[in-house]
């Protein structure tokens, strides 16, 4: 399913990245993709199984969830962290500011692929794979 | 037994730019008990600020990061930063002025690119007010005298969450003493949280807020708008906003990074600057940037009091050079052009897209954090630090440039050291080896 993709602050992400990054709150609240209700259901999948976002740049497995705060078809959030970092452009077209919003991404139902937790998360990052 | 419990009023909360300055907290026993007059993200950071914490400095050894002593973690930074070509000096938003000072002149002396968190949140923003100038005022005057507030791009519920109730729609002001004194609108590509506050959302199409401003401006100046439907916008509701905002006694345009993060990025704020310029022929209005860390604002002052510069500041020819996106963190470090990095009460790793981290893995990172993050798990040396706004004071600037002093309301645990000392700590080692050399 191909959708525009916006990252963003969520009270979640500020609370538990507060209390700790090594938290279950911190993955609970962070490693997520909220998707509209219908967007869910055209995917086949219940909310809380796991769904795999992909751009040009990168991809990801994310625990879906219902967006909270309404969305429209074809729009979903990730909090800021670094779950959503793995599919975001680096180009900054000489602003010095990557597009952090408004990204074309595709997901995909993915409830037997494996969520990351932050270390393993970052082994992936920096070992290329 | 209790040894001893103390009520501190008027703590200024270091989380979001907005630094309520209302907090009451409780300590007992030396610690933080509990908070009183924060939002739920204050109360998670003041009761949860010994959670997580490594009280020791590490370094990596055979991949694995082990326990040093300070003295020995301040040797291997000095000597990683002095021998460097080309460092990068990155963070600064969440610790004091006087931490940025002493960075700055660290960078001085190492020859690096210093940058802070501006870069990926208003870099576009600052220059966007390079281009245009900026209409402004303090946070006070809205509370005391706004009539139409706008979030555009701006989620203050999750993001700032005492924002709307302390300074703007729903604050009691002097000239407005009711949520029914003013006008609340929210532009948005989502219905947020603080959309659900407001007297009107208008729903947006995303990256097009460049079209709408322009359909707006078009609009106050009285121009007839040749579309149907603008941004996903009806051109009769664009009309109906400018009427509003033209009929207003005091307007304020809060943005946030929705309009920095989108297509456009800084000329979305050229045009909203514009925007605020036009609507002063006709009325009072003014537009500020919806700024996240405490001290972002901060930064960018003493960036700028030091080099003349507000962040991406290059100074590896002996002065200040400025071009952001040339030496804006993200590009420097996409290059690969650093060789190695400090991060100061920071974590790129959580914030930066994923090349970054490819190259940061790739070179020696110094990491002085209070809390571990996925960026101590790639550095060569970590110094655990003291909490500026809990453990530690220092000067911080509010989102509107507003100087505020943030006192210690705990000691830190012994041992541990402020960003200031082991800056300071640092420099003099580096000085010594280039004075050697």
């Amino acid at each position: 399913m191909n959708v525009t993709l916006i990252s963003g602050r969520s009270l979640g992400q500020a609370k538990s990245k507060v209390t700790g990054k090594f938290t279950e709150e911190y993955l609970r609240n962070v490693a997520v993709c909220e998707l509209h209700p219908e967007d869910l259901k055209a995917l086949g999948i219940a909310p809380g199984q796991n769904v795999r976002v992909s751009t040009k740049s990168g991809t990801v497995v994310a625990r879906s969830a219902v967006a909270s705060q309404a969305s429209q078809r074809g729009v979903v959030f990730m909090p800021y962290g670094p779950w959503v970092n793995m599919v975001v452009p680096s180009e900054t077209s000489g602003t010095g500011m990557p597009s952090l919003k408004g990204i074309e991404a595709e997901v995909t139902a993915a409830p037997n692929e494996k969520l990351l937790d932050l270390r393993s998360l970052v082994e992936q990052m920096t070992s290329g794979r | 037994m209790t040894l001893s419990k103390k009520i501190i009023p008027n703590v200024i909360c270091t989380f979001c730019g907005a630094t309520c300055d209302d907090l009451e907290v409780t300590v007992e026993d030396g610690k933080v008990q509990t908070l009183r007059g924060g939002c739920s993200t204050s109360l998670n950071k003041f009761v949860n600020y010994n959670v997580e914490r490594h009280l020791t400095p590490l370094v990596k050894k055979d991949g694995k990061l082990e326990e040093t002593s300070y003295e020995d973690a301040i040797a291997r930074s000095a000597g990683i930063l002095a021998n460097a070509k080309y460092p990068i000096l990155y963070g600064w938003s969440s610790t004091s002025n006087e931490a940025s000072r002493a960075g700055l002149e660290l960078a001085e002396w190492v020859g690096g690119v210093m940058d802070n968190t501006t870069t990926v949140c208003h870099g576009p923003t600052l220059l966007g007010v390079h281009d245009i100038g900026e209409v402004s005022a303090s946070l006070g005057e809205i509370r005391q005298r706004a009539d139409m507030i706008i979030y555009w791009g701006s989620n203050p519920v999750h993001s700032h969450p005492h924002h709307v109730m302390r300074y703007s729609a729903l604050s009691k002001g002097r000239f407005r003493s009711s949520r029914k004194d003013r006008t609340m609108v929210v532009v948005d590509v989502r219905k947020t949280d603080t959309a659900k506050l407001a007297d009107q959302f208008i729903q947006i199409e995303p990256n097009s807020d460049y079209e709408l401003m322009c359909a707006l401006r078009m609009a106050v100046r009285g121009d007839e708008l040749e579309q149907d439907i603008i941004a996903g916008v009806p051109a009769e509701r664009i009309e109906e906003l400018a009427d509003l905002m033209i009929s207003c006694q005091f307007g304020v345009i809060f943005f946030g990074v929705g309009l920095t993060m989108t297509q456009g990025k800084h000329r979305n704020i050229d045009v909203a600057l514009s925007l605020v310029r036009d609507l002063n022929s006709r009325t009072k209005f003014i537009i500020m940037p919806m700024r996240g860390w405490y001290n972002v604002a901060g930064a960018n002052q003493v960036s700028a009091w030091v080099t003349g510069y507000p962040y991406a500041v290059d100074l590896s020819q002996g002065y200040p050079r400025y071009n952001p996106g040339d030496t804006t963190a993200v590009d420097v470090l996409v290059r690969g052009d650093c060789d190695a990095a400090l991060v100061v009460a920071s974590d790129p790793v959580s914030n930066f897209p994923v090349e970054v981290t490819r190259h940061l893995a790739k070179i020696p990172v110094i990491t002085i954090d209070p809390h571990p993050s996925a960026t101590s798990l790639i550095s060569e040396v970590v110094f655990p630090t003291t909490i500026v706004g809990i453990e530690t004071g220092g000067g911080i600037y509010r989102m509107d440039g507003v100087a505020m002093v943030t006192k210690p309301v705990v000691s830190p645990p012994p041992g541990l050291h402020s960003d200031v000392e082991i800056l300071q700590d640092i420099l003099t080692h580096v000085k010594k080896l280039k004075m050697g050399q």
